[in-house]
């Protein structure tokens, strides 16, 4: 259906165009009332732009070929020259991201129409080039393309942290800007490397990922500094612990729907960079540093869990746990098998909808109350029926009860490291435990009890706006928890063909999947 | 007869411009001064296109002590069109501290012949005139503004250590004479394939020094922020361009021409260069508050940069430099013409702290001064991050990883203080209202702002632009 147009870089590419026209049109308006105008209208452009972005990726969705590992929709182009050209596609691990972005991008800007006070043709602006390079860096087949999506991100993330978050703002843009600027230089001197390397072997240099995952031979010496250089990026991205820090900050401050976008797909960025460049680029070293990342994921899956018992700010302790979920990602990664690999990809999908649900959900009082403090709130369930049932649905998809998607991915990663080694998948088994632990005493703190505090006496119960924000989110969480073979059929063969390539020596388990 | 005189016609235009406007200039009628900008920014616009108009001519003059090739009409374009985009954005400031006087763009014509001859330099006597005769324009620019005590006081300080500098580059001069036995570079090549001695290694090493300090290099760099923050601020946006670029392209031509047979010795003492650079920029800016000073340091770390392809060598070294100094020459300007724009009611903009608030009440401004404070940082998709890029490439094809990431490294700890002054632009609150700017100088920014942001463009125009490119850095072996 798509032989003949360019639908990757349309999907990509058509926010990018519109931000561009807001902002000239804007920019060319005459008087003070003109320029408001635009500027109170401009949700509404961005919310149509990114809901037309969405179908069209559902139609890309249901017009891909699960049955080939092969990269589909694929593009290529002059660009820079010397074996650095426009190549876009997409596969089965990476359509999905794809479709979470252009999911989750309309339904921030909705959430954004009534929260955010000032600025808000910048906003849209600001995310309307965000859902731009998001789409780009999951499209991308060409290293330096994709490095220049996924280091770009920052710039927007950055304004809109820094614009529109709140008090101690300045500090957490800088903090996120220069952590994962840190992380995503020592990547591009690998990737300036590899260029440079193919070169040598293969005659021309070139950085189309296909050719490099499938010709390139790098000896092991290599191999670990390159890797290194890679996980330094995605792990800071992830975040892994012990480099989380810059998280917990970022998301605080971060206005809602940045907080969102920041779990639901950033994060999302270092997982899938792990998956397609550092396991098929080099599998040798990744077979070698197995431990290392099984201790850091469940030192992150513990460690943070008990952190996020104990904060007094709800985001913060999403945050937290957010940093554990990630940990079972990089755990399911690591243990390299079906089920660890397609957990790993569940999982990450899943943590989208449900952490993007949770700060949506805090964002509700929070546009109520202005504040975040847990010990403010209590009994909330008198005076907000409606936001308890989301919310409990939602604090119980993060614990990961069964029925929900969050259960499906940590149940997936956790069966694939215990093939592996079971002490890894035991402490990942603790780590559920400490998470119903603070997502219960969340829940109990905020929605049970007695309502101590007057000022909550005011408080209404959700609007039909957030309704209509968190319904889809529930009814995703819902059907990927009953029915994980709507992901796992797509994503199966490109995994299958991922651990083939990871050992051509055969042996490793191909059980389960399909 | 004609062959030769088309060879030196980029020298001759500017040298018969700037005597004839010299002497127009003289008569105290007013609006002189205005008229003969124009003819200079004329003339330096025929200069920055004549290899294109002249249907790129190549070969020597002055029995060899000049040479026209690709490389040098590559070079000449650039500062041309440098030197023509600060002639064109000083007028405001010029006229509003009542500085307007001919004799400004005389110096700034004879400056650019000086980095014309040290383009085409194939002589280490054209090379010692070259590079004095723009250092002793740039001096008197610096202290342009005679009644200005801190500018009386950088005017000083240039010429002094510039002196210095003149020195050492002299005495690296008559070593490598006494020890070869020739001016001429192509003889001087011919000496070191035989076997270099190390008195030739001694004086190369002076060379590169005084060279070093006119691209304000650490340990060479100790003029630049004082320089930067007493001149007149169109001045500084001079100095942090086209200069610049003419000493690195010198240092370019010297190292792989005369001394391509001793790469292993310049080599080290580039490379020291380099990590001195970077660090000291990258480091000493993060204090700052003065934005002029900030864009002095920003420049020793960028001239670092710079080297780092040259240290790798060869043809691709040379390529990566020139492309890397050109959007770097670009940003630059970019960035000075943003500056001059934001005029306080009480003087110049010179405090970062003054940009405060400047996205709520000059957006167009503000999001283009980001762009390229964004673009200076290396971030992608921004012009800048391709040059870091073709920058490094070469290095790391020579083996020098380890350069690349402590360069990279220093960029992280550089990019704090780009983010500083976006972060005043943005998230800050207003604090001063700026009075508007005039249309010459709008224009000159948006020029540069398109300029700098090619992600879009790029595929269409990267690859004639890096053959150009290619070419010149082929022309030099």
């Amino acid at each position: 259906m798509f032989e003949n147009i360019a639908i990757l870089s349309i999907i990509t590419f058509f926010p990018l165009l519109v931000a561009l026209t807001l902002m000239v049109i804007s920019w060319s308006a005459k008087s003070q009332e003109a320029k408001a105008q635009i500027a109170a209208n401009s949700p509404l452009v961005a919310l149509l732009v990114s809901g037309v972005i969405f179908l069209l990726s559902l139609i890309l969705v249901f017009n891909f070929d699960s049955s080939t590992a092969e990269f589909q929709f694929t593009e290529s182009k002059a660009w820079l020259g010397g074996g650095i050209e426009y190549r876009m596609g997409v596969d089965g691990i990476s359509i999905l991201f794809v479709l979470l972005t252009t999911f989750l991008t309309p339904l921030c800007i909705l959430a954004s129409r009534t929260s955010i006070k000032e600025r808000m043709l910048e906003y849209m602006v600001a995310f309307l080039v965000l859902e731009t390079l998001m789409i780009g860096v999951f499209c991308s087949l060409d290293l330096i393309l994709f490095y220049l999506f996924f280091e770009a991100v920052l710039i927007p993330m950055y304004i809109i942290i820094g614009v529109w978050g709140g008090k101690n703002r300045v500090y957490a843009s800088y903090k996120f800007f220069l952590y994962t600027l840190l992380g995503s230089v020592l990547m591009l001197a690998a990737i300036i490397w590899l260029y440079v390397y193919s070169g040598q072997q293969l005659g021309a240099p070139t950085t189309d990922m296909r050719v490099l995952m499938s010709k390139l031979d790098i000896p092991l010496g290599a191999q670990t500094w390159l890797w290194l250089a890679f996980f330094a990026s995605f792990a800071v991205k992830m975040p892994m612990w012990p480099v989380h820090t810059w998280l917990p900050d970022a998301h605080v401050e971060a206005p809602t729907a940045g907080s969102v976008i920041l779990a639901g797909i950033l994060l999302k960025l270092g997982g899938y960079g792990l998956l397609r460049f550092s396991l098929p680029l080099f599998p040798d070293a990744t077979r070698d540093f197995v431990p290392l990342v099984f201790g850091l994921s469940v030192i992150a899956i513990i460690y943070t869990s008990l952190v996020a018992y104990r904060q007094r700010d709800m985001k913060k302790l999403i945050a937290y746990s957010s940093v554990a979920h990630m940990g079972f990602v990089t755990m399911g990664i690591f243990a390299l098998n079906v089920q660890g690999l397609q957990g790993a990809i569940f999982q990450m999908l899943s943590h989208g909808l449900i952490s993007g649900a949770l700060f949506f959900c805090v964002g509700v009082i929070y546009d109520r109350m202005h504040t975040r403090e847990i010990s403010f709130y209590g009994g909330l369930v008198k005076h907000m029926p409606v936001y308890a049932a989301f919310l409990l649905f939602f604090t119980m998809a993060n614990v990961g009860l069964p029925g929900t998607s969050g259960f499906v991915g940590e149940i997936l990663t956790m069966v694939g490291a215990y093939q592996v080694n079971p002490w890894v998948a035991a402490g990942a088994a603790l780590g559920m435990i400490l998470s119903a632990m603070y997502a219960l005493h969340l829940y109990r703190e905020v929605v049970f009890g007695e309502v101590t505090n007057e000022k909550l006496n005011g408080i209404t119960d959700m609007t039909r706006t957030e309704i209509m924000i968190l319904t889809p989110l529930v009814v995703f969480t819902l059907v990927l928890g009953v029915y994980p073979s709507l992901v796992t059929d797509i994503t199966a063969v490109s995994v299958d063909a991922l651990i083939a390539n990871m050992a051509p020596s055969a042996g490793v388990t191909t059980l389960g999947g399909r | 007869m004609w062959e030769k005189i088309i060879l030196f016609f980029p020298e001759l235009i500017l040298a018969v411009t700037a005597s004839q406007l010299l002497l127009f200039g003289v008569s105290p009628k007013a609006g002189r001064a205005t008229f003969v900008r124009y003819i200079g920014i004329a003339a330096l616009l025929i200069f920055a296109f004549s290899g294109f108009l002249l249907g790129m001519p190549s070969g020597t003059a002055f029995s060899g002590a000049l040479i026209v090739d690709s490389y040098s009409h590559f070079v000449k374009l650039i500062i041309g069109l440098a030197a023509a985009a600060s002639l064109i954005f000083s007028r405001p400031y010029l006229e509003s501290e009542n500085l307007n006087k001919h004799e400004y763009t005389v110096l700034l014509l004879y400056a650019v012949l000086g980095m014309s001859i040290m383009a085409s330099a194939n002589n280490l006597l054209s090379v010692y005139i070259g590079v004095e005769m723009q250092a002793l324009a740039l001096y008197v620019m610096a202290a342009f503004n005679r009644d200005s005590l801190r500018a009386s006081e950088a005017g000083l300080k240039y010429f002094v250590l510039g002196a210095l500098s003149s020195g050492l580059l002299l005495y690296g001069l008559s070593m490598i004479y006494g020890f070869s036995g020739s001016l001429d570079f192509d003889r001087i090549a011919t000496v070191i394939e035989g076997g270099a001695t190390p008195g030739m290694i001694v004086g190369m090493v002076f060379l590169l020094c005084g060279l070093g300090f006119k691209i304000s290099a650490a340990p060479f760099h100790m003029w630049t922020p004082d320089v930067y923050e007493g001149s007149p601020t169109p001045v500084t946006g001079f100095f942090a361009g086209a200069p610049k670029f003419a000493a690195m392209c010198l240092i370019a031509r010297i190292v792989v021409g005369p001394f391509g047979g001793i790469e292993d010795q310049w080599q080290q003492v580039i490379i020291v260069f380099a990590v001195l650079s970077m660090f000291v920029g990258a480091i000493g800016a993060l204090v700052q508050t003065n934005i002029k000073r900030l864009m002095a340091y920003s420049s020793i770390a960028n001239m670092g940069y710079a080297l780092v392809p040259l240290s790798a060598g060869g043809e691709a070294g040379v390529k990566g430099m020139l492309i890397f100094m050109s959007i770097y020459v670009i940003t630059v300007i970019g960035i000075f013409a943003c500056i001059l724009q934001m005029r306080l009611r009480t003087g110049m903009v010179e405090d970062i702290k003054d940009l405060s608030g400047l996205s709520k009440s000059n957006k167009g401004l503000a999001i283009i001064l980001s762009m390229l404070m964004f673009s200076v940082m290396g971030i992608p998709p921004l012009l800048g991050f391709f040059g870091k890029l073709f920058a490094f490439w070469p290095a790391v094809e020579a083996g020098l990883v380890w350069l690349v990431v402590l360069a990279l490294i220093a960029s992280v700890i550089g990019a704090f203080y780009y983010l500083r002054i976006i972060k005043s632009m943005w998230f800050d609150d207003v604090a001063h209202e700026f009075v508007e700017a005039p249309k010459s100088l709008r224009v000159t920014t948006i020029i540069c702002a398109l300029l700098v942001l090619p992600a879009l463009l790029l595929p269409f125009t990267a690859i004639p632009v890096q053959g150009f490119i290619a070419q010149a850095a082929a022309s030099l072996f």
